[in-house]
């Protein structure tokens, strides 16, 4: 039935058929691209895709071009999660009608949204979806900012990143909120699989995505999507700044299977220092001056507590 | 295989139940749908058939109607027949996904029970939500009573569905005074509409796993213009025959006959009201009440409210002397819709017919013979005079001071 790809190493992956083409819209050092290509790529199986609004949408699908070679749909920014819902319905439907095209199928329904469409807009939408228990797969292309439009804050923001509708000023050290927990609201769905993957540990990310194809029901991945435009680093830069992410720990890779089983799947080496991931980053350069430095140890603060959080998760199975 | 319901000739059904047999009946592959009163009912007991092995295809409940369209959007465009019901504010909810079915030339059936819009919150019928969805591209038809929102479903899927058109098409009905008042409804066997709107064939499929397509694109100032002529191109020369068409064809069927524009004692009406839903049934006996008394009145009724069949009512209202739109939603800020549409309709031909405009029955206030005989008394004054006795919007059935306008 179900027909996992097995890939080796990076050179078999880069040159594996490609079902999302490389020509595309999408910014030098988009990170979009390589977390969509390692999603598609996990799978022979065929793909019924779905994208919200935002960067991915926009610089995929301009008529009269199309970089999909899958079928793909897009309607608004909030609803692509909808939309997929409503195409697996729809081979739920013909297949006990026996009306499938090519009944011996099964194709795998997979939505893509921006942590704009996630967090936000969207979330209501997802929500349904997950508790209705479509069998499908929602992932976040999560660059923690509204890329597509020029940089306005999301609810996935991080504290003190200066974004252009919280920025950093005189008085203000920039977004105030902590990033929403949408892992665990997502896992609280009762969902059989949720993940946090970045496209610099691939392997981690391809075995995760084959476990969210293999599940039964409503998966969730979010994938820490490095913007090379907003986050403000050189482009040829993504993959060592995801590095950085991962490393320090800002951005933990771990899976929660039926809601409640939390395993964590990367452990760096080395943790280096979360000033080191900030100080990448234009986004957070205000943070290095006097008068708003403290906010590194803060920062620092707050995910050694939750890596220690998840550990004890893990550790208690739960 | 579903089970299959013998059904009486006559059935004792209200504008709910009727619309719900008939998805059962055309065999929908999905329905995604959020309730909302009064379109509950079509809903609930379209789950009722599904609970009870009488449908084949998915239900699927959403947390929105917003999110109900959503799905509706997905499933029509993975390749099967697709409806839902809704009303009102859920209506209004749904209205960026509306105009993403039709530009993205999806044919969905949407039964829309008419209902008010708040604030202030008011559950009973007047036609504001069919207003809001009449720049919205889909294909708009108006019923009267339970037997016509049951016929009218299945002319909705057969034209929707057309290779042709693949444009989304509401059925509407009055809240309550069609949804909840239960008549004597004809109905067709479940073999014979089935077979009336004949088997889903798709087109640009994405369940065609052999043919991926894309869905849902960008255009910006290169191509977004031609993509909505091409919308308005089928929406005005592929629709209202294929409407005629499938009238035609029911007729056959059914013995039921159907027009663009529905006309009651037109061929020497001197004063005649226009106007939509259970209100056309008032107004043509009133009309007939209004001939025993000398007043050569008639009625038009718009079955097909878009695309707006210009030239056919043209042609009917040519040789009248007064005529009275009648707008059951608040223009606010301007003439009723229909007063607009008539006199687009007749403002480039030979007619010297005085136009006014009635606003009436919003938030479910009855229309009454009453307020009629009031309205044909003074379309006749208008016509005697050749001109405007009263001022050109009046609000009829409100109570305190009088209200009217230009």
């Amino acid at each position: 039935m179900s027909e996992m790809k097995k890939i080796k190493n990076l050179k078999e992956f880069s040159t594996s058929a490609d079902r999302f083409e490389g020509a595309n819209l999408l910014c030098p050092g988009c990170a979009h691209s390589i977390i969509v290509r390692e999603v598609l790529n996990a799978t022979n199986d065929d793909l019924i895709l779905a994208a919200s609004t935002g960067c991915l949408e926009v610089c995929t699908a301009v008529y009269p071009y199309t970089s999909w070679d899958a079928s793909w749909i897009h309607i608004g920014f909030e609803n692509g999660s909808s939309a997929v819902a409503g195409a697996e319905a729809m081979y739920k439907a013909l297949k006990t009608k026996g009306r499938l095209k090519q009944p011996d199928r099964t194709p795998k329904f997979v939505a893509f949204g921006g942590d704009g469409a996630t967090y936000d807009i969207g979330f209501q939408w997802i929500s349904g979806c997950f508790e209705r228990g479509h069998n499908m797969m929602y992932v976040c292309l999560d660059n923690e900012v509204y890329a597509n439009t020029g940089g306005q804050r999301s609810s996935s923001t991080p504290i003190g990143a200066s974004a252009t509708t919280t920025p950093a000023g005189r008085v203000s050290y920039g977004e105030k909120r902590n990033k929403k927990d949408m892992m665990a609201i997502m896992a609280a769905h009762g969902a059989p699989y949720v993940a946090q993957v970045a496209p610099n540990k691939w392997k981690d990310m391809v075995a995760k995505i084959q476990k969210g194809f293999a599940a039964e029901g409503p998966v969730y991945i979010n994938a820490m999507s490095a913007c090379t435009t907003e986050w403000k680093f050189a482009p040829e830069d993504t993959i060592s700044i995801s590095d950085l992410a991962t490393d320090s720990l800002v951005f933990p890779l771990y899976e929660i299977i039926d809601g409640t089983k939390l395993n964590i799947t990367y452990r760096p080496k080395n943790i280096i220092p979360v000033r080191d991931y900030l100080g990448a980053q234009g986004r957070f350069k205000h943070l290095f001056t006097k008068q708003y430095e403290y906010l590194i140890d803060e920062w620092q603060a707050r995910v050694d507590a939750k890596w220690d959080y998840l550990q004890r998760r893990e550790e208690a199975s739960v | 295989m579903a089970d299959t319901i013998e059904l009486r000739d006559i059935e004792v059904w209200d504008g709910n139940m009727a619309a719900s047999h008939a998805l059962r009946q055309v065999q929908v592959d999905v329905v995604a749908a959020y309730p909302i009163t009064p379109s509950t009912p079509i809903v609930e007991n379209y789950a009722g058939f599904t609970a009870n092995g009488y449908v084949d295809g998915e239900f699927v409940m959403t947390e929105s109607e917003h999110g109900a369209m959503s799905c509706c959007i997905g499933a029509a465009a993975a390749g099967g027949r697709v409806a839902t019901a809704t009303s009102s504010q859920g209506f209004a909810l749904m209205v960026e996904t509306l105009y993403s079915a039709s530009g993205m030339r999806l044919p969905i059936v949407l039964n829309v029970v008419n209902r008010a819009i708040g604030a202030p919150l008011n559950v009973n019928g007047d036609h504001s939500d069919m207003y809001m969805g009449r720049d919205s591209g889909w294909i708009q038809l108006d019923s009267y009573c339970p037997q016509e929102a049951y016929d009218l479903n299945f002319i909705a899927f057969k034209v929707s569905e057309d290779h042709d058109v693949r444009l989304p098409a509401m059925v509407h009905q009055d809240g309550f005074m069609t949804s909840h008042t239960a008549q004597g409804v004809h109905t067709l066997s479940d073999e014979a509409a089935y077979n009336f709107v004949g088997e889903y064939k798709p087109m640009n499929d994405m369940l065609d796993l052999d043919h991926p397509v894309t869905h849902g694109v960008q255009t910006e100032e290169d191509w977004h213009f031609e993509h909505k002529a091409r919308q308005q191109h089928a929406l005005m020369t592929a629709v209202l025959p294929k409407i005629e068409a499938a009238f035609a064809d029911f007729e056959k069927l059914s013995g039921r006959k159907y027009n663009l524009v529905e006309k009651y004692n037109m061929e020497d009406a001197e004063v005649a009201v226009v106007c939509m839903g259970t209100s056309v049934e008032t107004a043509r006996e009133v009309a007939l009440e209004m001939r025993q008394n000398g007043i050569k009145a008639g009625v038009v009724g718009i079955r097909v409210f878009r695309p707006w069949p210009l030239e056919q009512l043209a042609a009917t209202l040519k040789d009248v002397k007064a005529i009275a739109a009648l707008d059951r939603s608040s223009p606010h800020g301007t003439v009723g819709a229909l007063f607009n549409e008539i006199s687009g309709s007749l403002f480039n031909t030979d007619t010297k017919a005085v136009l006014t405009n009635y606003i009436y029955g919003l938030g479910g206030r009855d229309l009454t013979k009453a307020h009629l005989v009031s309205i044909f008394t003074d379309l006749k004054a208008n016509a005697d005079a050749g001109k405007p006795t009263t001022a050109l919007q009046q609000y009829i059935g409100l109570r305190g001071p009088k209200l009217s306008f230009f």
